[in-house]
């Protein structure tokens, strides 16, 4: 699984030729799989690597650096609660325990069905509607813990597909008419 | 570090010295004596800047700053200031950074006592740490491969062991993962660090982060004794340093000797000390596998020598090796069998080696002449399984942009990469495209307008191509070797001699797999050959007067004493060190030979094959516990350091000759080592002036190139913290005296007494037979590790089985896929074996690796091999 589907791999050799060095692509790349797979498998940090004549140890050193590249398995959501001061005077650490309880697992963990992942976060700039919670880096701010079974429920039940997509998926390629468009090209598509 | 020769002034602490235009600010302050903390940088890598640790005060535009002296060049006029308050604020403050997370568990750690870190921080660190907080924790240790392990919470970043992977070994198998205060070196998921080269990055790691297991927990650098050496496990000759602690090798450490190894070493050659405490040691003399005393070993051995002579004449005893023997030792048994038992059938080439006069008498390069000429072209096998550290010269040489390099190799080899052209060719017909690149005819089409063909399956343009590289450059370094034991050595032997006829003005740097077969042949162990590179004819006169007598005729070559053998037409065969059942290209020959009625004398440190078999084995001492020299492919001579006592009963090989000699009622004349190269010294023009104060003095660390051209080796500083391990032993420096040394002058050597031994270029008429269409053409190069009797270490490669790899269409025509078995038929006999698919391999030609152990369905290369064949064609039916 998670090698590049037929259209990814075509989109992936696009991207590669946009620099003069195949290595300059390695970001770009990881972004690809990562929005195909929703994390960066190893089996995609492999084909990366083969791609542009890096070892995986390499890619995966880079990919590593960056937080919001994951290299090991995250949910289709991944929900981040900030705990820094605004948000800790605001309530998050109570926030956090109850997301704890209603998706029934620790914060750092998945839940079983690949849905959720809960993390901690540091200040996302949402300070002035602490406590900040994030779900794939969207903003939903002073939620108090009703408020959050409401979003669970919502995500779960698919009603916010359209503004939260799942984890991974770059929206700017999609949305700004594809890699080429300051190009000049694809602005139609 | 610089090419250009502009010098200019430059002030250090306020002292005014010259600095060389391009060199960094720490090495002209390492010049002029002043020394600044590092732990990031390292003389032979390019410099990153990474880890602080040698800031100095710089002037410049905005007057005086703190910059990394490891990563700013100097400037004329520069000042610089490594002393000043500011300088040891900032220096105090990089070492309270990096002991933040450090674990200080120095009483535990390996590189206590031996340890940058520490001692840095003893001089130029702050006493105390204002951190109070809890440090990293990580599972410790980590394995990156079988061999090196990682204890990730002693590692300061410095990036050493993953820019040498990157950058020297071109193996990028490690890396940082993460970041910040979770950063880590770590290999990928299960890709372990399988590099050939890996045991460097522990040679280098400033802490004691990275450990291999031979060495881990076994020592105390305040335990440790060391002395100068030369690896021989290979003939690259590496320079290294061998430490024992309590009598019991436990570690080498690469020398930064600059024309050979630059302080690197391959794994065989770092770990091969545990040879020397291998259960295959033969440590007491036996006789039909019985323990003996070594009088009624010598006694055996002696009456049958004896017997033999009298009856059938000298030449019925014959020796067979020599290549693990120091030149000391060579020497004296050429002495023994020339002037004691009067046989001239020595050969120290197991029938894996090339002609003498190929290694001897071409126009030599050294490794630093082939790395800077303008283009290398690589005749033979794959450089990083013959000579790992040539492989990483050569490598370096070709990535900077020195040296372009075309490969004429019949597979796909490490350098392909880094070539500026690969030529693959069909098996055995290397010779046919030499002479397409060296002739002085362009390529012809065979009929005016028709397409040109291509020459031994080598597509024409790729021809042309490096045929004008070639002929533009006519001092080419051409370094040759044996690509595959499946082929005969008369095929290079063929090529050279195209180059050799066509460009007068060629290098040669010939490959010799064994480590001291160089100095064997040098000491004329070989048939037809004496001391001092000359013939029997040629040398006859001179040694006649120095040794009382020389044989008459040329004698046997190791194939044709083994033909003998087996004929029980040869009464006596001496074993040095080797064992034809293993080593020989043809296992059937070597096995006949053996188990015939000669009498098989193997004078060895572990029992091999051909020892098993032997009806008298004598233990000999090995590497590591016997002084001496040895010389390495380019003719380079360095020393050999006994460090430890031999085990059991084991002799010194010399010893062993004389001890015979005498028992013979001869005289070899030779009490002590000393008189042994005393006399080489005294009469083979070679050695002329390689006198004992060289091995005392710098020019130790770089061996000598033979014979001597009387040159002056001038002395070299070395970075102490390159290469911890050896520095800290200041109670055995090696390696590093240079700094208190002078400048060496070396005498020339004497006009020779005798002519040389010269390579003349031959009319070659090889009849290569044309392959059938039923067949395929075998390929057997050798890997780097083999099942040879060195019983190495656990090495970090993987074991490859020894079974046919084909192309997909050579598979599907036999309709077999990949694990299944086959019946193989070659002119040796039928055998079946295992195939594997491997797409690498040219259409028509199959590969096996020579000289691997072969389990169950697997078949060893030397079975397939014949006698006297030019080329080794096999086919293939399903079974
Ligand atoms: S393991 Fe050693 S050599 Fe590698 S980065 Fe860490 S301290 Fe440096
Ligand atoms: S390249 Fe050869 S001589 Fe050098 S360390 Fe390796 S085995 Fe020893
Ligand atoms: S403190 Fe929580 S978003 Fe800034
Ligand atoms: S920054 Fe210069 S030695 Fe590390």
């Amino acid at each position: 699984m998670a090698r590049f589907t037929t259209e990814n791999l075509e989109k992936a050799s696009e991207i590669i030729s946009l620099y003069p060095e195949p290595r300059s692509a390695l970001i770009p790349l990881c972004h690809l799989a990562q929005a195909q797979d929703g994390w960066l498998t190893p089996e995609a940090i492999g084909q990366i690597a083969d791609l542009i004549g890096l070892s995986p140890a390499e890619v995966k050193g880079t990919a590593s650096f960056y937080d919001m590249f994951h290299t090991e398995q995250v949910g289709e959501y991944l929900v981040g609660v900030c705990t820094n001061i605004s948000c800790m005077l605001g309530g998050a650490y109570e926030l956090l325990e109850h997301c704890e309880d209603r998706l029934g697992i620790r914060c750092g963990q998945t839940t079983k069905d690949g849905k959720f992942t809960l993390e901690e976060m540091e200040c996302m700039a949402g300070c002035d509607g602490p406590p900040c919670v994030t779900v794939n880096y969207r903003y939903f701010l002073g939620l108090d813990n009703s408020k959050f079974d409401q979003l669970v429920d919502d995500l779960e039940s698919g009603r916010l597909d359209e503004e939260v997509p799942k984890h991974g998926t770059v929206f700017r390629n999609a949305r700004q008419g594809g890699l080429r468009a300051n190009k000049g090209e694809g602005q139609t598509k | 570090m610089s090419d250009s020769s502009e010098k200019f002034n430059i002030s250090i602490d306020g002292i005014e010295c010259e600095a060389n235009a391009g060199e960094l600010i720490i090495t002209a302050c390492d010049n002029a004596g002043v020394h600044i903390p590092r732990f990031c940088y390292h003389p032979r890598m390019k410099p990153v800047g990474m880890c602080r640790m040698c800031l100095v005060e710089v002037s410049g535009p905005r007057g005086m700053s703190l910059a990394p002296s490891c990563y700013l060049q100097v400037a004329p006029g520069m000042e610089i200031v490594t002393d000043s308050e500011k300088v040891k604020k900032a220096q105090d403050g990089v070492l309270e950074f990096l002991l933040i997370n450090h674990p200080l568990d120095c009483p535990v750690c390996d590189k206590g006592g031996e340890c940058p870190l520490q001692d840095q921080t003893l001089a130029y660190g702050p006493g105390e740490s204002r951190f109070v907080e809890s440090k990293r924790h990580w599972a410790k240790p980590i394995p990156l491969s079988d061999l090196i392990l990682l204890d990730r919470e002693r590692c300061i970043q410095c990036g050493r062991c993953i820019r040498f992977a990157e950058e020297i070994a071109g193996d990028p198998m490690i890396d940082f993962m993460s970041r910040g205060e979770t950063i880590e070196v770590n290999i990928f998921e299960e890709n372990k660090f399988t590099s050939y080269y890996s045991g460097n990055t522990v040679q280098i790691c400033p802490v004691g982060a990275l450990t291999a297991t031979p060495y881990r927990f076994a020592s105390r650098p305040w335990d440790l004794e060391q002395v100068e050496s030369t690896c021989m496990s290979c003939a690259n000759g590496c320079r290294m340093v061998v430490q024992s602690s309590q009598d019991k090798l436990i570690r080498n450490l690469g020398i930064d000797s600059d024309p050979v190894n630059q302080s690197w070493l391959c794994d065989k050659g770092r770990f091969g000390f545990t040879a020397n405490q291998s259960d295959l040691r033969v440590t007491v003399p036996l006789a039909s596998n019985e323990e003996v005393s070594w009088k009624s070993a010598i006694d055996f051995v002696a009456d049958a020598i004896k017997q033999a002579v009298d009856s059938t004449g000298p030449e019925s005893v014959a020796i067979i090796g020599g290549s693990r023997l120091t030149n000391e030792d060579a020497y004296c048994w050429s002495k023994f069998a020339r002037s004691v038992i009067g046989t001239d059938s020595v050969d120290a080439q197991l029938g894996d080696g090339l002609a003498p006069e190929l290694v001897l008498g071409l126009p030599k390069a050294t490794i630093d002449q082939a790395c800077k000429a303008p283009l290398v072209v690589l005749v033979g096998p794959d450089i990083r399984e013959e000579a790992p550290i040539l492989f990483l010269r050569l490598k370096d040489a070709a990535t900077n942009g020195q040296t372009k390099l075309i490969e004429v190799t019949p597979n796909a080899t490490s350098l392909s990469k880094y070539a500026t052209q690969s030529l693959f060719h069909r098996p055995g017909e290397q010779h046919v495209v030499i002479s397409a690149l060296v002739s002085p005819q362009e390529l012809k089409p065979p009929t005016q307008g028709a397409p040109i063909q291509p020459v031994a399956g080598v597509d024409v343009d790729d021809i042309t191509l490096a045929r004008k590289l070639i002929q533009e450059n006519k001092d080419a370094v051409f370094i040759v070797g044996r690509p595959s034991m499946a082929d005969s050595e008369e095929i290079l032997t063929e090529s050279v001699s195209q180059v050799v006829a066509n460009m007068s003005e060629a290098k040669f740097l010939t490959l010799l797999r064994r480590a001291n077969t160089h100095g064997a042949l040098d000491s004329g162990l070989a048939p037809g050959c004496l001391p001092g590179r000359t013939t029997l004819d040629l040398g006859k006169e001179h040694f006649t007067k120095i040794w009382g007598k020389v044989p008459a005729t040329k004698g046997s070559s190791c194939t044709e004493i083994l033909q003998k053998a087996s004929r029980s037409e040869l009464k006596v065969l001496i074993l040095l060190g080797a064992d034809p059942i293993k080593d020989f290209p043809s296992k059937k020959l070597a096995l006949s030979a053996i188990n015939s009625d000669t009498k098989i004398v193997s004078i060895t440190a572990h029992m091999n094959d051909s020892a098993k078999l032997s009806d008298v084995v004598l233990p000999a001492t090995m590497f590591g516990e016997k002084a001496g020299t040895t010389t390495n492919f380019e003719g380079r001579v360095s020393s050999l350091g006994k460090k430890v006592t031999a085990p059991g009963q084991s002799w010194d090989d010399w010893a062993i000759a004389v001890t015979l000699a005498m028992r013979l009622g001869g005289d070899l004349g030779f009490n002590s080592l000393e008189d042994i190269s005393e006399e080489m010294e005294k009469y083979v023009p070679l050695y002329r002036n390689l006198k004992p104060h060289i091995w005392e003095s710098s020019a130790q660390k770089d061996g000598i190139v033979l014979p001597i051209t009387g040159e002056s080796v001038k002395p070299r500083w070395i970075d102490p913290i390159a290469t911890p391990g050896i520095s800290s032993l200041t109670h055995h420096r090696v390696a590093l005296r240079d700094s208190n040394d002078n400048t060496l002058e070396l005498d020339t050597g004497k006009t020779s007494e005798f002519q040389v031994l010269r390579f003349e270029p031959h009319q070659g008429d090889l009849k290569i037979p044309t392959l059938d269409a039923y067949s395929l053409r075998l390929m057997a190069p050798r890997r780097l590790y083999d099942a040879g009797t060195h019983d190495g270490p656990a090495s970090a490669t993987e074991e490859l089985p020894s079974i046919l790899n084909l192309n997909h269409y050579d598979l599907d025509r036999i309709g077999a896929s990949t694990g299944d078995r086959v019946k193989v038929v070659s002119s040796t006999g039928e055998h079946v074996s295992k195939v594997a698919l491997d797409d690498s391999i040219a259409k028509g030609t199959a590969l096996i690796w020579f000289n691997l152990k072969a389990n169950g369905d697997e078949i060893g290369a030397s079975d397939l091999i014949g006698v006297g064949e030019l080329v080794t064609d096999i086919r293939l039916e399903a079974i």
